[in-house]
Parts: structure tokens; C-alpha cells; sequence
């Protein structure tokens, strides 16, 4: 039987909130009722009903648990709003927090954590003290989760009560639940706390350790979690906590499990008998393998996580290739992290199974499936060498059935084989000379150009087939034309005859005088010069070894690997990144990568061609190798002030991280040209500081029905001289893709005169559209320098020798300063520094020291209460001129 | 951290909020725009079930017509979270009888957030098991199993009970007529080439039981696992009785089920809760008998027409039968007319699906029926791709037949009143993945 409930969403024509008033007031109960069922109806659906506070809170004292409920749901979204209002509901909270019925008491206690004011926190010590010590153990497991609450509004005053030791008293509970909220209560202080609190001794290990038994599932997992960073003493103790911790293995929940494999994984460590370790993979495998018939959800965190155990322990899943196989329904996220880990296990034993698969899935419907599939065989034959035939071999077999994006990837994956592999396969480049013509994707045309040119001794037509790429170069992206300009190059040190000499006179001329990428301009003045002074140094350049790829399949460095295992079944395990990288208090720090759909696919391809060497094969991922002077070995390629260096770009390559698919990303980033605007050209930017420099952080999204390239940037004269440092690096935007760029910036270039302002005016160009300016607001925050933090000696001479006309303040009414760390812990991430903190009657003081660009020094002084609205910010630095812009900064560092 | 959760919210297919419900401060109330214009409005949605968005991540799960969607900012525990998720969509399910979708939720909402704000705090998972939720968290619409007795609605001992060391048995229980329902259901998922060899083939078990037993009733149950009936006969230091056992490759319990004493004894011992539950689910991949073969033959005549051939074999006994027997035999897009002709059951061209539906109601054992069709196609000039052709899929039911030849040898039943029971045992074999390439 359902109930009728929907009927609370539907709305009335009158005015709603003065009906809804006069309801709540109502003398009828079911009115009252029905109408607070109504005001959350219209919160859940994003009305603000904060308006009607008063009213429902007078709905609270009631006998209906129901009602008592609704209200208190209703507080936990509102009291913030209204902090004034909620210390009207404390009464009847330290009144139900007393009620004979427990759980009412739970109930009042719970509530009262979740509302985070002030005031209220205040009322609720007391009653937290008698509740964590109830004798109602559903009263007690609902307080000490509380303290974890409380801990997160206010830490001294939990310190300060003494609540701490009460909730470490509760470890030693008769009642299971209760032991277990209470570790992941202190487990989770002590994550959010610098000072020891809750320490794991053998002694507590041995407590949780068998009240596991008789724990709930969940309070299973909290243990189990908090337990497993337990370091245990030696291989003994390791082999008695394993040992009581593997039962767990057989529980249905799928977190009691992985939580289990992560603790067993740890102590294993440990472990130096072989038998045990046997032992162990032996019994982890089986629960592994059923976490693939749960949910296709957790199926996925499963096979994330497998993927880091195999690439620890391959021996544990070694024999159970099989049930990786993909199944036709699969969700796609489900097949790709199959594939993935079907790569990782594939062995000489069972390459034949796994090939006849990947051939199977190469013929599926989906593209990026299939592409991967195609991909996966390449680097089992990488992986392999036994296999590496038979891989070549399924390979040619796919380009025969001429399914365009297949044969593309095949290309690709055989530009690879080849580099693993010198002089063993090159038989089979008349193959993939009859497919020339179907290539119209940049990376496998590439591929196809750097064979060609690789191999151009052994290809009796290769000048004619490369001649048929020069037609189209002006037009071709910039991956393409590299590497026809390295391939030509090849060619003519190959076979220096009239027809290549003529093709690299043209080549020559179109990447030098017909471009606009300073890449290739540079690449192509190298050649040039090479050439022109002395062929044979170019041949030893041009034509030297090539460093032997590597198979990448085991791809994660070691420590990183470590710090993931310790996360078994959290986020980070799932990623494969370490907490901090998407963890932030602040959120100038956030980081990810743009393409992390399938974060290590592309990752870990781009890595099958570690170094660059002269004239190396573009790699597999969007990099644009001719960062990397081709004269210089990489090894050398570190920054040298000379002519080559400039004209190599040097300096800007070695402060942007142009191979790093990772562009950063953070907070979206604002709007400034809209797609109805730019024809379906949509560009979000901002300025943002990282590593020491000012970089425009923007991301391209083609929304438009064309590809887009041969971006262009310029910016206008501007108070700061905010100028471009370098090309803007975007490749060609296929429609409906984006692209991220951060763009290194330098000021005082372009100066304006005039009045200060924080507009920055940008003009953006491509090859398919017109023009496109916007305006965008100059960030203050990104100018604030690294080396701001001053000693308080300095700070106070500082402040002395300023006179005080260079002094400024202004008042921020509406900012609260909540946490004093976390304030802090903000401005130290933007570059502005604490000094000290003083009191003065009831307004706390801060300072804090920041530098602005060339060394100017900015001395910054808070005054506020701490939790109360209105902060008075006063200044000093030698260029009051930039006071505005300064508190702009510091009020929205403050608001966020 | 086991954190699983900073804020759960209950979406429609369009994006409409049907439930939000905050647990911590750390995510802002706008978060679900950032799912909707991120993931919903995006061809990322199904892509990916964990997604970073700015500085939270999402982890969402679609069930009927409703996306339930979980946001952290922290480095959560996302396995904790999806099978929160899915507990709490089985809970909801209990309390509302069977639906969970747009309607149910927004008929119960009221109920939905007094149940979240139990199951759940601070982002911690509470205690879940609808048997115990259903003692104090009741509504006018919902029956709880003691509404009966309206009277006695607080239930005095509630609270003893959700956090109780049996945290998923009442005390108290009395049934007249004390009965235990075993169902041992098994599904066998299987992946065929087309020339007929077995790629992956495997069972997964499971047990339902359904009690009605009085007290706090200690039961063990008895299979014919080879692990098992080994470690008995070492105990009662005699020899196993000869018959088939079967080798399980793993097995999970409810959490009623004693782990530590599985571990050493290998038995399954257990204080059930009331009514229906999952007592077990188990895995099996060596000596599978498949209920049934397929013999498909395919052939492309030139452009426009194509033969279909498919035999199916049932290889279980003579005396059974399956019932709902349903063979997909995919077809191309293009095709624009069918003929064909089948020994039994009947068959329909479906194009929503692309494929040849062949449904036989009741199939009995040593038989094999066979369906001969052919198959017009439109031609088109365009099709650059040769058609990729799907797997052949089966769907079926054989009563009283065990893929695995799994048995219950025993089901003890002890409660201090000495009370008998009786206990009821049924076995069916289902289709899980049956796929056969061709």
C-alpha cells in the first residue's frame, strides 16, 4: 500500500507562502500537518521557504514523532539562514534530549549536530555529555557520531569538554554499533586533526578485532577502515591479524570485502613466509572475482581496484582471466576497465583465449570499445614478445575487413610494435601502404608518415607516397605536419636524390614562411641549418637509434601504487590518484585531468614512447613532440640560454608541461565568450596562479558543426601589462570536443595609462570563424607571489617605515570568518600569509603579509569576531593605487 | 575515511529534484545544478558511474525512472556508497511493496526522508535491515508486520533491537505452525563461440529462505560442498558418503551467517530474521551442466537475404521441462521481411530489438526443436560496415534442476521450546547471460 503524498507538491494559485502561513498556524493538528508536509514538499523542489521559519519551528513541541521529525528536517536546512530564529528550537531540543522515549532523545541529539550554529553548539554540550553516556545503546551510538559532528563545527570545544576521552571510553562498549560509530567518529577526528588522538594499540586492535563479529555490516567496514592503517609490529602479529580478519572475505556487503582485502594487502607486507603469502592471493581470489556479479556500479569500483591489487599481486588473479571476458550487454565503463585489466593478466599461457576476444570486440559497435580493443592488442604484442606475431597478425587480419576507424588504430598501434620491435615486421608495411587512403584522422596519419619516413629505404615508392601528403600540408594539423617535415628530412638523408631534394625545398619553405606554429617554424629552422652546414652531423641526428619502448602496461610508479593500496574502495582507489589531488580544503589547489573518463587509457599510452628521441613517432596521446628540440638528446634538453634554445622555444616548453595531458581544472571556470555568441565557440577562462607564474587557465568547447584550429591569442593593453608568454597551444577542436589550455602569462608588457582597472581585454582568432573579442576580470589574487611570508620582525619594521598616507581600509560587512585554520590554511594558498593573531577586547586582530609582482611588499590587517559578520580590512603597502583591486582580492578569498 | 556520503539526492529523468537530503556541511546546496549541466545534460551520463565535477565527486546509479545520486567532497568509501545505495533502494522497496520509481517516491516522500535520516548519519551508514526499521518506523499507509495490533504501536524494546548483537532478529516471535522455505535459485551465465566452444561458464547461486520460525532459533544448513562434508567427515572421523559434491569457488553469507565459524568448522550456522531473506550466494565454474545447447548456423546469400538455422538441445532429463523458454537471434537493421518456420513454440520478428524472438512455453527435457527462417533485407549502397552481429541470447526457467547439482543435505533447526519444524526445499535454474556468438 502507498500513500498519497504527491498531493503536498501541487500548488495553489493564491500566493503560497501566506497560505502556507496561515495553515502552519493553524488550531487543527492535521492542518498543521499537512502543511509542514507541504513547506518541505517545496523545499526538496528548491523553493525557499526560509520565510516561514517561526512558523514551523512553533510546530515543533508535539507529541506526533512524525511532525517532530519533519520539523527538525526542516531546521537542519534552515537554521543557517536564520541563526537568530534557531535559538528559538534549543528549549525543545534540551527538552526532547531529556524525553523518557530514546528515541526521541537520539533524535534531539542527532538533529542538534547537524545544525551548524553557533549558538545552538553551545546549548548542546550538555546534553551530548548525558547522552554519550546513556543507557540506551541506540542513544549512545547516535551521540558518539554526534562528537564527530561537534568536532567539525567547534574542535576546542570538544577538546575542551572532555568529549574525546568519553568517546574513546566507548570503544570499550558492551554494544557493538556503539563501538563501531565510535571508531569511525574518532577515526575521522583524527584525519582532520594534526595530534595524535586515536592511536591503535595492539591492545585496541585486539578489542575491535572481535567485536567485529558481532558488528553490522557497516560497522564492519568502519573498523575494518580505521584498522587498516595499523602498522603491526612484526610478521607474527601480522600473520594473527590476517588471520582473523579473513573470514570477512566471505560477506556479502562488497565494502566489508574490499575493506578486508585492503587490511589483508597491508599486513601482507609484512609477511615473509611464502606459504602464507600463497595462502593468502590464493583465498583473496574468489571474493575478488564475485564483486563482478554485483552491480554494474560496484562491478566498476571493483575492477578499478583490481587493477591496482594485480598490478601489486599478479599472482592472485593469474588463472582467472576468463572471467574478465567482456559479456554483450556490459555497460561500457564495465567493458573498458575489463580490457584494461585482460591486458594487465594476458601471458604467453593464455594470449591465444585473450586474442580471439579482442578480435571479437574489435567488430563491436561501439568506437571508442572497439578503438581500445585494437589498442589492447598492440600492447599485448608489446608486452609479449612470443606473441608479438600472432598479435601482427590479428592485427592485419582487422585492417582487411577496411572498417575506417579500426584500420586508423591499427596504424597507430603498429607505429608502436615497430619501435619495440626494429627490423623484425617491417614485411608487412605494403599492408598498411593500401590502406593510405582511408587515413583521415591526424594521429594514425601521423603514425602512417613517421613509417614511411622511418623506413623510407625499404619503400620503393616512399617519396611518392609522401609527396601525396605535401599536396595538403598547409592544411594539415599540426601533429601531421611535423612529422611530414621529420619524415621528408629522413627521406632526403636516405636517399638524396633530385625528388626528395625538391620535396624538402618545399617542405622547408611551407613550415617556415607559410606558418604560424612556432613549433614547427622551429623545428623546420633546425633541419635547415643542420642541412645547409653539415649533412653528416644531421644524419647522426636525424637518423640515430632509437631508445626501445617499454611494454606500460604495470604503469603506476611504485610509492604512488602503495598510497593507492592503502585507499582500497575509497575515491581515490578509484581515480588512481592520491587523496590530495582531489581533495581540497581550498579549492585553488584542485586538480584533474581533463580526460579522466578512463584516467590511465590514455595515460599509459602516451608513455609507450617514453623519450622523444630525434625524429620520434608522435605519440599516442595529443603531444606535440617538437617540444623537445630535435637536435638536442633529451637528456640535454634542459633550459640553455643560448640562440637554440630561444628559437627552440625552450623556455616556454620547460615552464608549461606541454606533455602533460593533466591540464589543471579546479571550480568551473567562468564564461566568457558564450557559445551563442562565438558561433558555437565556447571559451571559459580565468587567471590563475600555479608554480611561481601567472597562467590563463582556459578551456575551448566546439560546439559548432566544423572543426576548429589554428588558435590565436592577443590581449590588449591593460593596467598590469598582462601579456601572452608564449603561442597558445590548442590542437584542432573536433566538433563537440573540448580543450583545456593554460596559457603562461607575463605582466607589465603592455601597459595601458590611464586609471587602474581590472578589465582584461582578449581577441580571439581561428581559422574558421572571425574574430572574437571579450572582456574578461583580472583576477587579483593570481599576482600574489610565493615568496610573501614575512618574519614578524620584518612585519613590524615594515609597517613602521610606511607612512601612514599608504595606508587603506575597508569594511566587508557581510563576511563571517567561521574557522580560524581554515581562513588561514585559504589565504596561505593564494600566497598571503599569517604573521600573528592578537586580541583586542572582543575583536580579534590578524596579520598577514603578501608581495605583490617586483617585490612590493603588502602588509594586511584583519579586524573581526571570530564567527560574526563584519570584517575591517586595513592595508599598507607602498602602491596604495592598487588598494581597490587588493581588497577585491582579499574580500572574495574571504567569501569562498 | 568510511564516509559514503555528503548528500544524497533523488532525481528524475529529467532532473527534477524528488528527495535531497544533506548529511554534511561540505558540499553546497547547488550541487545538483553541477550534476545536471555536468553529467545529465551531457552524453557523459552513463559513461561513467564516479565523476569528479569541480571539487566534489558524484557517484550515481539509475534504478527504474530515478537517478539516485551521492556527492563527497572527501576521498569517500565509494564501495560503502553504491552499496548503500542499493540497500536503501531494496529498504524502500520493502516499506512501499515492490515499486521503486518517480511515483513511489513522490506518494512517500514524507516517509523517505524520516527513513534516510535513520539509515544514515553523518554521512556513516546506520542499520538498514527493513525487519528492524519496520518496528519504529511506521506510517499510516505502511503495514507493519504488527499493525495488527495497532495498539501497541511504540514498541517498547525498539531501540534494543536496531542495535542489538541479533541486529536483525526481534525477539518475541510466535508462529503457530513453524516452517522454513528453502529456494536454491542458480543462474548460468555462459559465453559460446560460434564454433561451439565454451568461452566462460560459470553459476552464481543463490539461497532464499523464507522463516517462520518462533523464538531465537539457531539453524544450520548442510550442503553437498566438498569442503564442507570433508571437514565432517575429519570431525566425526568417518568417511564421506559417496554421491556427487560439488566444489564452490566462493561463497558470501548475510551478515546473520557466523564468518569466524564458517572459517573453522565450514559450516553455515545462523539466528535467521523473520521472513524472506538472501541466506547465501555462492559461485561455481567447474562440472556445469548446461540445461541446454544452441546450434546456429547463419549464412549471408549476397546483399539482400540471409538464412537462419538455429537448433536447441535441452540436455536435462527426460521427465523435466522448462518453462518460459525465449531465443534472441539477432537480425540487421535493414531487414525488411521475415519467413519462417518452427517445430514448437511460436516466433515474431521484433525490430524495436532487432531480432528473431522465439518463445516456448514449455520445453521439455531431450528434445530439440529447431526454427528455420529467411530474411529479407533492403539494400543499401551507404552501409559502409558489414553488419557486426550481436550474440544469440536465451532466456529460461528449469524447475526442480540445478546447473551445479548443488543439494541441501540437511537444514537443523534448534530453539530452547524444542518446537518442530518443517522445512520445505525448492530448486530452479534460470538464465543469467546466456550467450551464444555466431
Amino acid at each position: 500500500m502507498s500513500r498519497n503524498d504527491s498531493k503536498y507538491f501541487s500548488t495553489t494559485k493564491k500566493g503560497e507562502i501566506p497560505e502556507l502561513k496561515e495553515e502552519l498556524n493553524s488550531q487543527y493538528k492535521d492542518k498543521r500537518k499537512d502543511a509542514v508536509k507541504k513547506v518541505i514538499a517545496a523545499m526538496t523542489v528548491g523553493k525557499d521557504v526560509s520565510s516561514l521559519f517561526t512558523d514551523v519551528v512553533n510546530c515543533m513541541q508535539t507529541e506526533n514523532l512524525e511532525l517532530k521529525k519533519l520539523v527538525y528536517l526542516y531546521l537542519i536546512n534552515y537554521a543557517k539562514s536564520q541563526p537568530d530564529l534557531a535559538i528559538l528550537a534549543v528549549n525543545t531540543f534540551v527538552k526532547d534530549s531529556q524525553d523518557p522515549n530514546p528515541l526521541i532523545r537520539a533524535l534531539a541529539v542527532r538533529t542538534m549536530g547537524c545544525i551548524r550554529v553557533d549558538k545552538i553548539t553551545e546549548y548542546l554540550c550538555d546534553p551530548l555529555q548525558r547522552c554519550l553516556k546513556d543507557d540506551d545503546p541506540y542513544v549512545r551510538k547516535t551521540a558518539a557520531i554526534c562528537v564527530a559532528k561537534l568536532y567539525d563545527i567547534n574542535a576546542e570545544l570538544v577538546e575542551d569538554r572532555g568529549f574525546l576521552e568519553s568517546l574513546k571510553d566507548l570503544i570499550s562498549d558492551n554494544n557493538p554499533m556503539v563501538v563501531a560509530n565510535a571508531v569511525a567518529a574518532l577515526a575521522e577526528i583524527q584525519d582532520n586533526s594534526t595530534r595524535p588522538i586515536f592511536e591503535i594499540t595492539s591492545h585496541t586492535l585486539s578489542k575491535l578485532l572481535t567485536a567485529l563479529n558481532e558488528c553490522t555490516e557497516w560497522g564492519q567496514v568502519f573498523i575494518l577502515d580505521a584498522l587498516s592503517r595499523y602498522k603491526a609490529a612484526d610478521a607474527r602479529e601480522a600473520e594473527n591479524i590476517v588471520e582473523r580478519v579473513t573470514p570477512r572475505l566471505q560477506h556479502a556487503n562488497c565494502a566489508v570485502v574490499l575493506s578486508a582485502v585492503k587490511m589483508i594487502l597491508q599486513q601482507m607486507e609484512l609477511i615473509t613466509s611464502t606459504d602464507v603469502v600463497r595462502n593468502l592471493c590464493k583465498k583473496m581470489a574468489p571474493p575478488l572475482v564475485t564483486l563482478l556479479s554485483a552491480e554494474p556500479e560496484i562491478q566498476y569500483v571493483a575492477l578499478r581496484n583490481i587493477n591496482l591489487i594485480v598490478q601489486r599481486r599478479p599472482t592472485i588473479l593469474a588463472h582467472e582471466i576468463k572471467v574478465f571476458f567482456c559479456k554483450y550487454n556490459d555497460p561500457i565503463y564495465v567493458k573498458m576497465e575489463k580490457l584494461e585489466i585482460m591486458i594487465k593478466l594476458a601471458s604467453d599461457r593464455n594470449i591465444d583465449q585473450v586474442l580471439l576476444e579482442f578480435k571479437e570486440y574489435a567488430t563491436e559497435v561501439d568506437v571508442d570499445f572497439v578503438r581500445k580493443a585494437v589498442r589492447a592488442i598492440g600492447r599485448c604484442a608489446i608486452k609479449l614478445e612470443r606473441a608479438a606475431e600472432r598479435c601482427i597478425s590479428v592485427l592485419l587480419e582487422l585492417i582487411k575487413i577496411k572498417v575506417n576507424y579500426v584500420v586508423q588504430e591499427a596504424i597507430i598501434v603498429i607505429k608502436d610494435i615497430f619501435r619495440r620491435y626494429p627490423n623484425t615486421y617491417e614485411s608487412i608495411i605494403a599492408t598498411l601502404c593500401e590502406s593510405l587512403d582511408t587515413l583521415d584522422e591526424p594521429e594514425a596519419k601521423a603514425s602512417m608518415i613517421w613509417i614511411i619516413g622511418e623506413y623510407a629505404e625499404r619503400i620503393d615508392n616512399a617519396d611518392e607516397l609522401l609527396e601525396s601528403f605535401l599536396e595538403s600540408f598547409p592544411e594539415e594539423p599540426a601533429l601531421v605536419q611535423l612529422q611530414l617535415l621529420t619524415a621528408t628530412v629522413k627521406l632526403f638523408l636516405k636517399k638524396p636524390t633530385e625528388g626528395p631534394q625538391q620535396m624538402i625545398q618545399v617542405v622547408l619553405n611551407n613550415a617556415t614562411m607559410e606558418t604560424d606554429n612556432p613549433d614547427l617554424r622551429d623545428r623546420a629552422y633546425i633541419y635547415w641549418r643542420l642541412l645547409s652546414t653539415d649533412p653528416e652531423a644531421a644524419k647522426d641526428v636525424v637518423l640515430a637509434e632509437k631508445p626501445v619502448i617499454t611494454d606500460d602496461s604495470n604503469n603506476l610508479d611504485p610509492s604512488l601504487l602503495d598510497e593507492l593500496l592503502v585507499n582500497i574502495a575509497t575515491l581515490s582507489s578509484v581515480y588512481h590518484k592520491p587523496p590530495e589531488a582531489f581533495v581540497t580544503r581550498t579549492l585553488a589547489s584542485a586538480q584533474k585531468t581533463e580526460d579522466d573518463d578512463y584516467p590511465d587509457g590514455s595515460e599509459s599510452e602516451s608513455s609507450v614512447n617514453p623519450a622523444n628521441g630525434p625524429g620520434s613517432p608522435p605519440t599516442s596521446s595529443y603531444t606535440i613532440p617538437a617540444s623537445v628540440a630535435p637536435a638536442s638528446p633529451p637528456s640535454a634538453a634542459a633550459p640553455v640560454p643560448d640562440l637554440l634554445g630561444d628559437l627552440m622555444g625552450m623556455d616556454n616548453s620547460s615552464i608549461v608541461p606541454l606533455d602533460q595531458p593533466a591540464a589543471p581544472s579546479g571550480p568551473p571556470l567562468p564564461v566568457v565568450l558564450p557559445a551563442s555568441t562565438g558561433q558555437g565557440l565556447q571559451i571559459s577562462a580565468q587567471l590563475t596562479r600555479r608554480d611561481g607564474q601567472v597562467f590563463y587557465n582556459m578551456l575551448f568547447e566546439n560546439n559548432s558543426q566544423v572543426p576548429l584550429d589554428g588558435f590565436m591569442i592577443q590581449f590588449n593593453k591593460n593596467t598590469f601589462g598582462l601579456a601572452a608568454a608564449g603561442a597558445l597551444q590548442v590542437p584542432q577542436l573536433q566538433p563537440g570536443t573540448s580543450a583545456r589550455t593554460l596559457l603562461p602569462m607575463v605582466m607589465f608588457q603592455n601597459m595601458s595609462q590611464g586609471p587602474p582597472s581590472s578589465v582584461l581585454q582578449v581577441a580571439l582568432k581561428n581559422n574558421q570563424q572571425p574574430v572574437w573579442y571579450f572582456n574578461d576580470k583580472i583576477l587579483f589574487q593570481a599576482f600574489f607571489t610565493e615568496d610573501g611570508r614575512m618574519e614578524r620582525a620584518a612585519f613590524l619594521e615594515t609597517w613602521r617605515s610606511l607612512p601612514d598616507s599608504n595606508e587603506v581600509s575597508k569594511d566587508f560587512p557581510a563576511i563571517v570568518i567561521g574557522g580560524v585554520d581554515a581562513t588561514v590554511e585559504r589565504l596561505a594558498a593564494s600566497n598571503i600569509f599569517f604573521i600573528a593573531k592578537r586580541k583586542n577586547a572582543n575583536q580579534d586582530v590578524f596579520y598577514f603579509s603578501a608581495k605583490l609582482p617586483r617585490g612590493i611588499p603588502l602588509l594586511i590587517e584583519l579586524t573581526t569576531v571570530v564567527g560574526n559578520a563584519g570584517i575591517k580590512c586595513a592595508i599598507k603597502t607602498p602602491s596604495p593605487e592598487m588598494s581597490t583591486f587588493i581588497f577585491e582580492a582579499i574580500e572574495s578569498l574571504l567569501r569562498s | 575515511m568510511p564516509v559514503a556520503a555528503s548528500a544524497v539526492y533523488f532525481l528524475n529523468l529529467r532532473g527534477d529534484v524528488l528527495i535531497n537530503r544533506l548529511y554534511r556541511d561540505d558540499v553546497g546546496g547547488n550541487m545538483v545544478d553541477a550534476f545536471r549541466t555536468h553529467i545529465m545534460q551531457t552524453k557523459e551520463l552513463g559513461t561513467c558511474p564516479v565523476k569528479q565535477i569541480g571539487g566534489c565527486s558524484f557517484f550515481y546509479m539509475r534504478i527504474s525512472n530515478v537517478y539516485i545520486v551521492i556527492v563527497v567532497s572527501t576521498n569517500a568509501n565509494v564501495a560503502c556508497a553504491f552499496k548503500f545505495v542499493v540497500e536503501a533502494v531494496a529498504l524502500f522497496k520493502s516499506y512501499f511493496g515492490g515499486a521503486f520509481d518517480e511515483d513511489a517516491i513522490r506518494n512517500n516522500f514524507v516517509l523517505i526522508y524520516e527513513l534516510l535520516d535513520e539509515i544514515m548519519d553523518f554521512g556513516y551508514p546506520q542499520n538498514l535491515s527493513p525487519e528492524i526499521l519496520k518496528l519504529y518506523i511506521t506510517q499510516e499507509g505502511v503495514r507493519s508486520p504488527f499493525s495488527s495490533k495497532a495498539s501497541e504501536r511504540p514498541v517498547p524494546n525498539a531501540t534494543l533491537q536496531v542495535t542489538g548483537a541479533v541486529g536483525w532478529r526481534r525477539e518475541g516471535l510466535v508462529y503457530k505452525k513453524n516452517e522454513v522455505f528453502l529456494d536454491i535459485v542458480e543462474s548460468v551465465n555462459l559465453l559460446m563461440s560460434s564454433k561451439g566452444v565454451v568461452l566462460r561458464c560459470d553459476v552464481t547461486g543463490k539461497i532464499l529462505m523464507k522463516c517462520f520460525l518462533s523464538g531465537m532459533p539457531d539453524l544450520k544448513l548442510g550442503l553437498n560442498d566438498k569442503i564442507g562434508l570433508e571437514k565432517e567427515s575429519q570431525l566425526k572421523s568417518r568417511p564421506t558418503k559417496s554421491g556427487k559434491t560439488i566444489e564452490l569457488d566462493d561463497v558470501t553469507f548475510h551478515q546473520c551467517v557466523n564468518l569466524t565459524r564458517f572459517n573453522s568448522e565450514k559450516t553455515v550456522s545462523f539466528v535467521p530474521p523473520d521472513g524472506e531473506f538472501e541466506l547465501m550466494k555462492y559461485r561455481i565454474t567447474e562440472g556445469v551442466n548446461l540445461p541446454f545447447k544452441v546450434l546456429p548456423t547463419i549464412k549471408e546469400l549476397g546483399r539482400t537475404r540471409m538464412e537462419v538455422n538455429v537448433k536447441v538441445k535441452s540436455v536435462f532429463g527426460a521427465k523435466m521441462f522448462a518453462l518460459g523458454v525465449v531465443v534472441k537471434i539477432p537480425v540487421p537493421k535493414q531487414t525488411a521481411k521475415t519467413s519462417f518456420t518452427v517445430t514448437s513454440g511460436r516466433a515474431k520478428y521484433n525490430a524495436a530489438i532487432d531480432c528473431l524472438v522465439w518463445k516456448i512455453r514449455k520445453f521439455p527435457g531431450q528434445t530439440e526443436p529447431t526454427l528455420s527462417a529467411e530474411i529479407e533485407l533492403i539494400s543499401t549502397m551507404t552501409e559502409k560496415k558489414s553488419w557486426t552481429r550481436p550474440p544469440i541470447q536465451m532466456e529460461f526457467q528449469v524447475p526442480m534442476f540445478t546447473a551445479s547439482g548443488l543439494r541441501v543435505r540437511f537444514l537443523k533447526v534448534w530453539e530452547k521450546s524444542g518446537y518442530n519444524t518443517v522445512e520445505w526445499v525448492r530448486y530452479i535454474t534460470k538464465a543469467g547471460s546466456y550467450e551464444i556468438r555466431c
